[in-house]
């Protein structure tokens, strides 16, 4: 059994492995940084540590967030950094049976498959795992 | 890798403390053969080096020692002197026992090296030299291999006698370790010389451990032992007076009240301190930010936590605070050997070692301070005959100087070598393809120095395994850079060469201006920042005008290239109309930096970036601000190359340029007010900036009057007074001071008020007669008299009157000012000279 933390991006519920999570915390201001990649949404003042923030939407490739509502951040840890990765709503803990695992799905397309390690068939939808290290692998050049 | 244990670890920290030092000392007595204390000083050290290693069982380093302080003992007894083979050889030692060291740090071990050639080598310079050889006609040469019971066949001054019977362990550990001082006197293994004196013999003698053998009592003696037996000691009683074993017990004394008093911290604990105090300094920062929200209670408390941080922020970098010495102690024997290497006599010398510096920035500034050096002794300074022929000292003067000026650490490697010719620079510049044939037509002389910096750029013809590599000064700019400092270059045929380096004082908090654009705020270090300008008038928005397309801006007369930070980061264009001009200094020119505001200076602590973003050059790090936010610190340098401000369309500059040179009417003027009604026009050129100084900070030296002025003393002129025009007494707290600087000397004319600055066309004209005085015109309506700087000065103070005699030909580099642009000024200067004349 693996916990994974869930949240939710534009129609999708994807989820974290519950261990490599440091918090998850409210929207928080934001630095932006001009000439970086699109997908890095800027930088963000953890507690005195300064945070690259992903932007998750446009690095699944969906429409820029309509506006209503802040981002949240999702704390991850990334090798020996930290990264936060901005979703739309902060959902549960939940624990997952690994016989549920199954390769990404043919409907999954674009950007993310490339970033999807997996879905989890739950009975209420689908878990997209996310590969943390992938998604925070932002080239400039890219 | 092998875990050196902590006896061994110490033993190593401790030892390679040592050898700096001795290598220092070995430098100095060369010049100085006769210095006995340093001959004590020397011995002591290798002695230490012994005791301990034969302790630990490191043979060949023992043997390498034992050698070395043999040839020393006798030199210290003025058996034999110091010439430059014994020299060699005792460095030579040295190295060898680095590299031992090295290998024992490394494997645990000493390796497998035979050092016996060293070891015959130092014997054999044990040979006495004919001089020495007269005065003590005993060779004690057999003295090394003695291991046996020494026969006492030697002449009065030195007889040999084994002590094999001391424990020699017991005996070494009390010498290295000096722990217990009341021994010192009577106990013989010490390294300290004993005095002649009869009843410190028969003491010496009486020790239950020196007494046991053949000890002779009438005569001083000296007792060596054999490298063969590992317990070896040495007494050493020769002929010596009293008061030198009273220096020698000093010295004990005062090393270990030293160590007493000081204690080893781990670098990485000081890290973490210096990373803490950082953290409190951004939350200081912050309570300020937010101190208008306070009670009365709360603000005195954050003010105290504000005192407090500053203190414990200077305490913990005070820690990690080197002396520059630490670095500069390698190189008079680098030179030493460079020298002797390359034919060259060079004399070194050190002004300010006691300068501190972050260890971090210290390691980074050794190497191009080394490379930098070894160029001025294999590249600057010529050869004895060469400098003779060209009515110079045989021995070439090597200077360094470092010193503190505002927040920062500069060091200056000067020498009175042959300088920099511009014209074979250019040759070699052109030849090995650094340049092309229609850029190299448009260099300035300064432009043309700078060529030294870029990669793959050697002059000298031969290469040599000195210098002329190709990795040269491009290496040194590129790490003195990365450390946030600057490197320039002055140089004068035949007169010599200066390489200054600008670095700052630590790289973990930095002082900065912050700025904001399009909404966002970034940091700009203040070291790269020369001034501000503001555009809030129009007149000043009208300024900038476009060659080529390219924008520049008319600063002083001089057209400075401009970056719209907006546009260059695609940012939304906020400002309205109110916008700054933020003067950069990056490569040794100047760029402006159109900014929508300038917020605050602030000290910051430098954050890395996360990967992703490191590959965007333009941001050095990222800081916090006192508000919370996050703010980009920019690249300056990589600020201009991105937006090819230093690369660009230079013709069109000159171009603008030339024709600011040449239109006297249109040069730019800073109008101010003497008196009540009285009108001056200043050039522009001979003002290098306008202060503010409270009346009250006016101090007098007999008649003249003068400010401090960063850290120097500002004499001070008042133009009213010098031109009889009715000053206004100084009703006002403050008054205005134009700053002029003429060869490092820097002057402050007094005016009443400043008005402002006129660039366009004079009106009618007249000559004058008036002394200080060159002209009058009409500007802005208004008749204004046009002031000579040169003449109006000699008159109101006739002492300052030579500064402008002679021709104006020296460099334009005024260390004094730095923050003065080098290159403006020049330019300014040589038009205000021109404009003199008319």
């Amino acid at each position: 059994m693996v916990q994974y933390a869930t949240f939710k991006i534009g129609e999708n519920t994807f989820g974290v492995d519950v261990r490599v999570v440091q918090e998850v915390l409210r929207p928080h201001p934001i630095t932006r940084v001009p000439l970086a990649p699109p997908a890095i949404a800027g930088l963000i003042n953890l507690r005195g540590q300064v945070v690259t923030a992903v932007d998750m939407r446009q690095r699944l490739g969906l429409a820029a967030n309509s506006g209503e509502r802040e981002a949240m951040n999702v704390v991850a840890r990334v090798g020996d950094g930290v990264v936060s990765l901005l979703v739309d709503s902060i959902g549960d803990v939940i624990e997952v049976d690994d016989s549920l695992f199954e390769a990404p799905p043919e409907t999954l397309s674009g950007p993310a498959r490339g970033l999807v390690l997996g879905a989890f068939k739950l009975d209420s939808a689908l878990l997209l795992a996310l590969d943390v290290i992938r998604v925070a692998d932002i080239d400039v050049a890219a | 890798m092998f875990e050196v244990d902590e006896v061994i670890a110490e033993f190593l920290v401790e030892s390679h403390e040592n050898l700096d030092q001795l290598d220092r000392d070995l430098v100095a007595l060369e010049r100085e053969p006769g210095n006995r204390d340093l001959v004590a000083s020397i011995f002591r050290t290798i002695h230490t080096i012994k005791g301990t290693c034969g302790f630990l069982a490191f043979h060949q380093l023992e043997a390498v020692t034992h050698a070395g302080e043999n040839l020393l003992a006798r030199i210290r007894d003025g058996r034999l002197e110091l010439d430059a083979d014994r020299a060699n050889v005792l460095l030579e030692m040295v190295d060898v026992v680095r590299g031992l060291l090295g290998e024992i740090e490394s494997t645990g071990a000493e390796g497998e090296h035979d050092h016996s050639g060293l070891v015959a080598k130092i014997t054999t310079s044990m040979e006495p030299s004919p001089v020495s050889s007269i005065a003590t006609p005993t060779s004690a040469v057999d003295d090394v291999d003695t291991s046996a019971p020494a026969t006492s066949t030697d002449d009065e001054p030195a007889s040999t006698v084994n002590v094999s019977t001391v424990p020699e362990t017991a005996a070494d550990d009390h010498e290295a370790s000096e722990s217990e001082p009341a021994q010192v006197d009577s106990h013989e293994p010490t390294p300290v010389k004993a005095p002649v004196k009869r009843a410190s013999r028969a003491k010496a003698a009486s020790k239950p451990d020196a007494s046991s053998d053949n000890s002779p009592n009438d005569i001083p003696s000296e007792v060596v032992v054999s490298q063969a037996k590992p317990s070896t000691t040495v007494l050493d009683a020769t002929s010596d007076d009293a008061d030198e074993h009273e220096s020698g017990r000093h010295d004990s004394d005062g090393r270990r009240s030293v160590a007493d008093s000081t204690l080893r911290v781990d670098v990485d604990l000081l890290d973490t301190l210096m990373r803490l105090v950082g953290e409190l300094v951004l939350t200081r920062n912050q309570l300020l930010a937010n101190s208008s929200q306070m009670d009365a209670g709360m603000i005195r408390a954050t003010q105290r936590l504000n005192l407090i941080a500053s203190e414990l922020q200077e305490g913990v970098m005070k820690t990690r605070m080197q002396p520059i010495d630490n670095v500069w102690s390698k190189l008079p024997r680098v030179v030493r050997d460079l020298g002797q290497q390359c034919g060259r006599e060079v004399r070194l010398e050190m002004v300010g070692r006691d300068t501190e510096l972050d260890k971090t920035i210290l390691e980074a500034v050794k190497d191009p301070l080394t490379h930098v050096v070894r160029n001025a002794v294999d590249h600057g300074i010529e050869t004895p005959e060469e400098r003779l022929a060209a009515g110079k000292s045989r021995e070439g003067t090597l200077t360094l100087r470092a010193f503190h000026e505002g927040g920062q650490v500069n060091i200056e490697i000067s020498d009175d070598g042959a300088g920099i010719d511009p014209d074979r620079i250019l040759a070699k510049a052109l030849e090995r393809g650094v340049i092309t044939r229609e850029a190299a037509d448009r260099l300035t002389e300064r432009e043309v120095l700078q060529l030294i910096f870029a990669p793959g750029f050697s002059t000298k013809e031969a290469v040599s395994n000195v210098s002329g590599r190709g990795v040269g000064m491009d290496v040194v700019k590129t790490n003195i850079e990365n450390i946030g400092g600057i490197v320039d270059i002055s140089t004068e045929l035949g007169q010599g060469t200066t390489i200054r380096m600008k670095i700052p004082l630590t790289l973990a908090i930095i002082p900065t201006v912050t700025i904001e654009s399009g909404g966002e705020r970034f940091a700009i270090p203040q070291i790269s920042l020369i001034e501000l300008v503001s555009l809030n008038d129009e007149q000043g928005a009208a300024r900038i005008e476009y060659l080529s397309g390219a924008p520049v801006y008319r600063l002083r007369g001089n057209l400075l290239p401009l970056i719209f930070f907006n546009e260059l980061l695609s940012l939304e264009d906020r400002s309205s109309d109110g916008r700054t001009i933020a003067v950069l200094q990056a490569d040794g020119q100047q760029f402006g930096l159109v900014v929508d505001e300038v917020v605050n200076t602030e000290e910051i602590v430098v954050k890395p970036l996360s990967h992703q973003l490191k590959r965007i050059s333009i941001y050095s790090g990222a800081t916090i601000l006192g508000d919370g936010r996050v703010a980009l610190i920019l690249d300056v340098l990589a600020l201009a190359t991105m937006s090819g401000v230093l690369a660009g369309d230079r013709s069109a500059l000159e171009q603008g340029h030339s024709d600011a040179d040449l239109d006297g009417d249109e040069q730019a003027h800073l109008l101010v007010r003497l008196g009540a009604e009285r009108r001056m026009a200043i050039p522009l050129g001979d003002v290098t900036r306008l202060e503010e100084f409270r009346v009250a900070s006016v101090e007098y030296a007999g008649r003249r009057q003068a400010v401090q002025y960063r850290g120097q003393i500002l004499p001070l002129i008042r133009l009213s007074e010098v031109f009889g025009a009715m000053s206004m007494p100084d009703s006002e707290d403050t008054m205005h001071v134009v700053v002029h600087t003429i060869r490092g000397r820097t002057i402050g004319l007094v005016v009443d008020e400043i008005l402002d600055i006129t660039t366009g066309p004079m009106g009618a004209r007249e000559e004058s007669t008036q002394m200080g005085l060159s002209g009058s015109a009409v500007v802005q309506d208004r008749i204004t008299e046009l002031l000579n700087v040169a003449e109006a000065v000699a008159l109101a103070d006739p002492s300052l009157a030579d500064l402008f005699d002679e021709p104006d030909s020296e460099p334009d580099v005024l260390p004094e000012l730095p923050e003065v642009p080098p290159v403006g000024h020049g330019h300014g200067r040589r038009r205000s000279s021109h404009y003199a004349g008319v």
